[in-house]
């Protein structure tokens, strides 16, 4: 008996099929029984064969180098490469756990719901993935290809600081280009869609278009800028008296 | 009792008594009134619905990751509680303690792994069911409000494992939660090396982290009490929350 909640306006839903659904038990605690017991093997297996790692007992005085945070939140310490802590520590996270609640009421294309269906909703499945595979991508970087002193190293290579290549100067870009470049970046991301009039644009109203292109222009800011440094040797977009970006 | 109740079978007495009457309240008949109590009168059970779309029961579909992701706090909770029996919040003895564990303890490293790992397992499953209830839309009216008790689940998830990172207090813990908490004074406002800021090394937002300026015994014993109690009490909050709008929701998405 799987009650339907309908205070709104029922939702144009075909009436549910009069064929009754299965019954649950015994086949579905059934089922997580079995996959509690699997979990739990691989769990034991996993304890058996790996130690969990126990470094020295703390020295304040004695620095790790390098610090490595967790690794579900190393991708965060990769991108303090690219941005100032405020940015990257604070204001990142803050934007994707608020961006990730924000999903359900940007998203109002009805399409797909209780399917796996790329085709109904390319648009979200595209941006949704490139989001993950971000935060995988910076996982595995921060985690198997950062060093002492968070330098690069491929995975092949050792530790040894002296092979790094040297550090590259990095520049910034003058203010008033910094304040312009990103005005525009924004721009096109506020106008190419109305420009080209995609779906999207067509779909969503004033309030959703405008939130759900902020947050696209945010985070496809990460990767650009990832790759203004490290092509462009660009430190900062944005010098300003109070912060850098 | 008649003569009859001689003819029974001891499991067939055992069964029509009242102690074993007053604990299971429907007898297993195969019948579909049957297969609805037994769900029905169960505490844990009733959770479940009665009856479930034939997708919804598939790994396919849902990859068992909200259970796996469930069961994973529940070996958290257990190993959990087994840890702190030999564990000293204290700069003196915590290091320590992890040695005893390791070393003396009855199966006390194989503890310390299980909970270790299934930190990690915990993590990696919700990660996989956040991507899973996104690919199948299951965020979309009317569930779209516990697709938000997911992401506070998710960051809740997270605060759990990096409040449990320092406790082992090895050189691992303490500069990663130094480089962690240092965030915290990056804090826009609030942090006293953000911009903007307002506030003094003694009052921002590591200072309230840590209990201090940097990383001592105020911030393990900060970390600990959010570790076992603080978070994980939240954390049950909103699960409960989430298990239980998941049937108001209307079951498991189904397609329309
Ligand atoms: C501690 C973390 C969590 C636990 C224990 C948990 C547990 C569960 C369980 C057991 C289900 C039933 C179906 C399934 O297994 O897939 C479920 C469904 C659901 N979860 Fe979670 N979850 C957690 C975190 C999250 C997160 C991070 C999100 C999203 C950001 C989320 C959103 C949802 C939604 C929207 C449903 C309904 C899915 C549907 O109707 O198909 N949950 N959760």
């Amino acid at each position: 008996m799987a009650e339907e909640i309908t205070e709104k306006k029922p939702v144009k839903k075909t009436v549910p099929k009069k064929e009754k659904n299965p019954y649950v038990w015994p086949d579905l605690p059934f089922m997580e029984l079995m996959c509690m017991i699997v979990v739990m093997l691989v769990l034991i297996l996993w304890s058996l064969g790996m130690d969990a790692p126990l470094g020295e007992i703390a020295t304040p005085s004695r620095t790790e180098n390098p610090a490595k945070a967790p690794w579900y939140f190393i991708g965060l310490q990769e991108i303090l490469v690219y941005f100032d802590p405020w940015y990257a520590g604070v204001v990142v996270p803050s934007i994707i756990i608020v961006g990730l609640m924000a999903i359900p009421y940007l998203d109002n294309n009805p399409k797909g719901v209780g399917e796996y269906n790329f085709s109904a909703r390319k648009f979200a499945w595209i941006n949704f993935l490139v989001g993950y595979a971000m935060w995988m991508v910076a996982i595995v970087v921060g985690q198997f290809m950062r060093g002492p002193s968070w330098f690069f190293f491929w995975p092949w290579e050792p530790w040894d600081p002296n092979i790094h290549h040297a550090e590259v100067l990095l520049k910034n870009i003058p203010f008033a280009t910094g304040l312009i470049s990103l005005v525009v970046y924004f721009a096109l991301f506020y106008l190419l869609p109305i420009i080209f009039r995609t779906k999207i644009y067509k779909q969503l109203d004033f309030t959703r278009y405008f939130v759900l292109m902020t947050l696209m222009a945010l985070m496809y800011a990460v990767p650009i800028k990832m790759v203004m440094r490290q092509v462009f040797h660009i430190r900062y977009v944005l010098v300003t008296p109070w912060f850098n970006i | 009792m008649s003569e009859k109740s001689e003819k029974k079978s001891f499991k067939q007495k055992m069964m029509s008594g009242q102690i074993w009457k007053s604990i299971w309240r429907h007898d297993f008949e195969d019948t579909g009134v049957n297969r609805g109590k037994v769900l029905r009168s169960n505490v844990f059970l009733h959770l479940h619905p009665i009856r479930v779309p034939k997708h919804a029961m598939k790994i396919r579909f849902t990859w068992c990751m909200g259970g796996i992701t469930f069961f994973a706090f529940l070996v958290e909770c257990i190993t959990g509680i087994l840890l702190m029996f030999y564990y000293h919040p204290t700069v003196d003895m915590a290091y320590l303690d992890m040695k005893y564990l390791m070393f003396d303890v009855p199966f006390g490293q194989i503890l310390r792994n299980m909970h270790r790992w299934g930190a990690h397992l915990m993590v990696f499953s919700v990660m996989l069911h956040m991507l899973r209830v996104f690919l199948t839309a299951s965020y979309k009216p009317p569930r779209e409000f516990n697709w938000v008790v997911g992401v506070l689940l998710l960051t809740l998830t997270l605060l759990m494992s990096f409040t449990g990172y320092l406790l082992p207090w090895d050189q691992l813990a303490f500069w990663a939660i130094t480089v962690g908490t240092n965030m915290g004074a990056a804090t826009p406002f609030l942090g006293v090396e953000g911009p903007f800021s307002i506030a003094t090394k003694f009052n921002d937002v590591r200072f309230v982290l840590l209990g201090g300026t940097t990383v001592g015994a105020n911030a393990l014993l900060r970390f600990y009490v959010l570790h076992v109690i603080a978070v994980p009490v939240v954390v049950c909050v909103f699960m409960a929350i989430h298990f239980w709008r998941i049937r108001k929701d209307g079951g498991i998405s189904r397609p329309l």
